[in-house]
């Protein structure tokens, strides 16, 4: 399954690599910006450990390359069980943070298998669409949803992830409307959802946590609540506001450093890097992201089969989904709901596993003049 | 997948359109309202903190402090930890109720400053708290400094007390330094001479973090201590006349004839300031407010009350300045003065016999002055008594005064719609019926007699150089040298009514004055324990010492206590008496 020869080589997206590894060299120094101690004090080492995690992640990067994609179709399904697997584990033995059960500790390292499993997910999910071309009907519809996404929604709502859960629902959505929904089901779902939003919202409403709630309210309503999750939906604002046409300077920043700003280094660091770096920069980050997605989309263009379109496809929505929910988060523009910002955000599960969707994407690129053997 | 070129140009579009969306985003915060959040980034992390001013110390005349300054602890909760603090903890902590905790948490839920949940810690509360902060970090001792009255309800009523900043307060420009939480005078002196008391409180800026920790000091400045104040009271004077009222209801007011300065004031029954510095709870408030003696009323100031007999003075100058009277014209005086059906008694029911103006003061004949003021009309009598000040407030300005009342026909056409009646001028010649004063009024009248009539303005503050009279009063030296003689005879006189002000250290000169409330029947004979207490007569003494070249001049009211003799008398005697050895023992020091 390993291969790597010279055309494959010359065909690699290495546009794409550099891109991911800017977007990553900045979130490193704005991790570093971040947790800096002030007036003395020692530098925390988040920022070494995401060194450590980028270089790893590269080097998942480049083991994915090298394995042919069509290994993954014929793998998914047991993959994706493995995956589901490991879910049940992490709800049994898994190591308890901030009020959700998330982590699974592999000697020195806590691992959060949500994040993995959305690749396998991802997989599966590819392999379900590309099994035929015909738009989905009630059955095939039912029967993905039924098998392919209800268990692992069960799962990770429980832990509870809110953020991973919404994430799983939206692919399943996004990559239902690539391949086609048959117009009478598609027509009568559509209904059926409008008619039962206040059902299922009052459902949901009552079952969230406290937290949770909090801050959709702070969401909808942030100056209702200016001392708690109100705060900081401000604090963040006030941070990317000040940041300003050029920003303070890298360093200069104090919504971070000064601890107005909560979860600095990991769901809230674009503030940071908004606030350091000012609008030009956020724009070129932007752009950044935008080179990241498009190159994304191209790959599934250029796919050579199905299953590796769906994958890319949804490879593209998971970074969309996640970029946009977070800076929507940080801009006062989302609920904030616990997201962290590819490539950016201190985190080594989310490292390795963006950089492995990445490495599918450039396997699926490199391999586009294969022929079927 | 069906048309993937389309379809992928299509999800392509859409992210393009949702990272506009973000760039546009961006343009507003950062480049529309980015001035404004670069403001609140800056100031966000600033924590300006007031250094309460000391307040000025509030001394008597020879330097004795009337108020201290006192630390005072108090256990807040930092604001920006309010969110995450364990309510339930801290009340359970700090020995407080859930809910009254939880209200107060509401209350300020925006607050900027720390919020105080309780006041008025001891000090081993303070360090009980201080050593479990770890446990507890939402929580701050605050220090702030508190009035402390050492002498407790003897001058509260000059000294006044401290309060709240008002809301209406806050928005006048005179408190516009003055920090939203602070305490500042709202009575008395503490309230008159505020501005010169309370100083300016200092600022320190600070750099913080979210939590409030304080991490570098960027700015101060020093709190500038109030100015301190010399009132013109005597302490000691003060002292000992309270002693003297023994828990009577009343007035005192000694003046400094050849200054003004108001040397005791008191009234009685009083208050203890010290329940107002912190602000005053409920329980206390309402205790005052209901008392049955009206603690908070000042009655040197804000009683109008018949002056009895004190007001013979008035109609004794008014008739030698007017010449219907010389000192030596007599009358025989028989008890009673007959009027068409009306009879018009003396208090000695037997009458004085042979009378000249000097006996009459001093025995305090009522028939005299019937018939000195029907000589001289109510209106002569009215136009003297507003010579010296009478009807119009004393300029002292510590309260809102009672201005008293001086009848004359024009008032009586004006407010009763009917002419004036000669036995009218009967009760007012002898300080009845509508004639009405204060204290202070008598006060000035007994100064301004004892000094040949000249008028000072009258100051709560220690003059540091004799002031100028601001007005020389229109009565002959002559007359008031009668005038004089005659109150030296009511103290000195064997048949004079206030013997019991007879000193040995000093030769004082008064008037006694006993004001009725109600009018007993002709036949009624009923003895002072039997009246009930609102009805029992009013006791005046007013009196000046020594004789030449007085140092002190004062009026005595007794509500409801009877006789003036009797009662007011002893109590100018033990005052003055006090005043003249803290003189003396002041020059030998």
């Amino acid at each position: 399954m390993f291969r790597i020869d010279r055309r494959l080589l010359a065909n690699m997206d290495w546009l794409l690599a550099g891109v991911v590894i800017l977007i990553s060299a900045a979130g490193i120094s704005t991790i570093f910006s971040a947790t800096r101690p002030l007036f003395g004090g020692t530098q925390p080492d988040y920022y070494i450990k995401q060194i450590y995690w980028l270089i790893m992640g590269l080097g998942a990067l480049t083991v994915v390359v090298s394995i042919d994609y069509k290994w993954f179709h014929r793998a998914a399904n047991a993959l994706y069980g493995g995956g589901l697997l490991l879910l049940v584990v992490v709800l049994v033995a898994g190591r308890v943070g901030m009020g959700a059960q998330r982590w699974l500790s592999i000697g020195p390292f806590n691992i959060q298998p949500s994040e993995f499993f959305k690749l396998v997910y991802l997989m599966a999910l590819a392999r379900f669409l590309s099994m035929d071309s015909e738009s989905l009907d009630w059955r095939s519809l039912g029967k993905g949803f039924g098998a392919l996404v209800l268990p692992p929604l069960l799962l990770v709502l429980v832990q509870p992830d809110l953020g991973t859960s919404i994430v799983l629902l939206l692919l399943f959505v996004g990559l239902a409307l690539a391949k086609g929904i048959k117009k009478r089901v598609a027509l009568l779902l559509a209904a059926i959802l409008i008619v039962s939003v206040p059902f299922l919202g009052t459902l949901a409403w009552d079952n969230l946590k406290g937290y949770q709630k909090d801050r959709i309210t702070a969401f909808i309503n942030p100056e209702a609540d200016s001392g708690g999750m109100g705060y900081h939906v401000r604090q963040s604002k006030v941070a990317v506001g000040s940041g300003g046409l050029f920003g303070k300077g890298y360093l200069k920043g104090t919504q971070g450093p000064f601890r107005f700003l909560p979860e600095k280094h990991t769901d809230f660091v674009f503030a940071v890097f908004a606030e350091e770096r000012g609008f030009f920069g956020s724009m070129v980050l932007l752009f950044l992201y935008m080179t990241l997605l498009l190159r994304g989309l191209g790959a599934a263009r250029l796919a050579k089969d199905d299953f590796a379109r769906y994958l890319c496809l949804g490879i593209v929505y998971l970074f969309a989904i996640q970029l946009f929910v977070n800076m929507g988060m940080t801009m006062g523009l989302a609920p904030i709901v616990g997201l962290p910002l590819p490539f950016m955000s201190y985190g080594g599960s989310a490292m390795l596993t963006n950089c492995m969707a990445v490495g599918l994407l450039m396997g699926v690129r490199a391999r586009r003049f294969e022929l079927f053997f | 997948m069906r048309n993937p070129e389309t379809r992928i140009r299509l999800v392509s579009a859409a992210i393009v359109l949702m990272l506009m969306a973000l760039g546009a985003r961006l343009w507003e915060l950062q480049v529309v309202r980015g001035e404004q959040f670069t403001k609140q980034s800056f100031v966000n992390r600033l924590r300006i903190e007031h250094v309460p001013a000391p307040r000025g110390i509030i001394y008597d005349r020879r330097g004795n402090p009337l108020v201290k300054n006192a630390p005072f602890y108090s256990v807040a909760l930092a604001p920006q930890l309010m969110p995450e603090a364990d309510l339930e903890a801290i009340a359970d902590f700090l020995g407080m109720e859930l809910a009254e905790v939880g209200g107060i948490v509401q209350r300020h839920r925006n607050a900027i400053e720390p919020v105080r949940l309780r006041g008025g810690l001891r000090f081993d509360e303070v360090a009980f708290i201080e050593a479990r902060t770890s446990d507890f970090p939402a929580l701050v001792i605050d220090v702030d400094e508190t009035r402390h009255y050492p002498y407790g309800d003897t001058v509260a009523h000059v000294v006044g007390y401290l309060g709240k900043l008002g809301p209406e307060q806050i928005r006048k420009k005179d408190f516009r330094d003055v920090p939203r939480q602070s305490f500042i005078g709202q009575w008395g002196v503490e309230k008159m001479y505020d501005s010169h008391l309370r100083g300016k409180p200092g600022r320190r800026v600070f750099e913080a973090d979210a939590v409030g920790r304080k991490l570098r000091l960027i700015s101060e400045d020093l709190a500038q201590h109030g100015n301190d104040l010399y009132l013109s009271i005597d302490l000691d004077l003060q002292r000992a006349a309270v002693e003297a009222f023994r828990g009577r209801a009343g007035a005192l007011v000694a003046l400094k004839p050849d200054t003004g300065e108001v040397l005791a004031l008191i009234s009685r029954p009083s208050f203890d300031p010290n329940l107002f510095s912190r602000g005053i709870d409920t329980g206390n408030w309402l205790r005052l407010v209901n008392h049955q003696g009206y603690p908070l009323l000042n009655r040197a100031l804000q009683t109008n009350a018949p002056p009895g007999s004190t007001f013979k003075l008035i109609t004794a100058i008014t008739a030698l300045e007017e010449k219907v009277l010389t000192p030596n014209t007599t009358m025989i005086a028989n008890g009673v003065v007959a009027k068409g059906p009306w009879r018009y008694r003396c208090w000695k029911r037997s009458g004085h016999g042979k009378v000249d103006l000097r006996k009459s003061l001093v025995e305090s004949c009522d028939v005299y002055y019937y018939k000195a003021g029907e000589l001289t009309g109510i209106n002569a009598i009215a136009r003297t008594a507003r010579k010296f000040h009478f009807g119009r407030e004393s300029g002292l300005n510590l309260v809102k005064e009672k201005k008293g009342l001086i009848p004359d026909s024009e008032w009586k056409k004006r407010v009763k719609k009917e002419p004036w009646y000669l036995g009218e001028t009967y009760n007012a010649s002898i300080g009845q019926g509508f004639v009405l004063t204060t204290p202070i009024q008598l006060a000035k009248m007994t100064s301004w007699v004892s000094n040949g009539g000249y008028a000072y303005d009258l100051t709560l503050i220690r003059a540091e150089e004799p002031p100028e009279p601001f007005e020389k009063i229109d009565v002959s030296p002559e007359t008031l040298d009668v005038i004089k003689e005659a109150m030296r005879g009511v103290v000195a006189d064997e048949k004079g009514t206030g013997r019991n002000a007879m000193s040995k250290i000093v030769e004082i000169a008064g008037k006694t004055g006993t004001a009725q409330v109600v009018r007993l029947r002709e036949d009624e004979s009923r003895s002072f324990d039997e009246i009930p207490y609102n009805l029992r007569d009013h006791a005046w003494f007013i009196a000046f010492a020594p004789l030449e070249e007085p140092e002190i001049a004062l009026a005595v009211y007794v509500e409801h206590g009877g006789g003036g003799g009797a009662v007011a008398a002893p109590i100018a005697k033990v005052a003055i008496e006090q005043y003249m050895r803290s003189l003396e023992s002041h020059v030998q020091n």
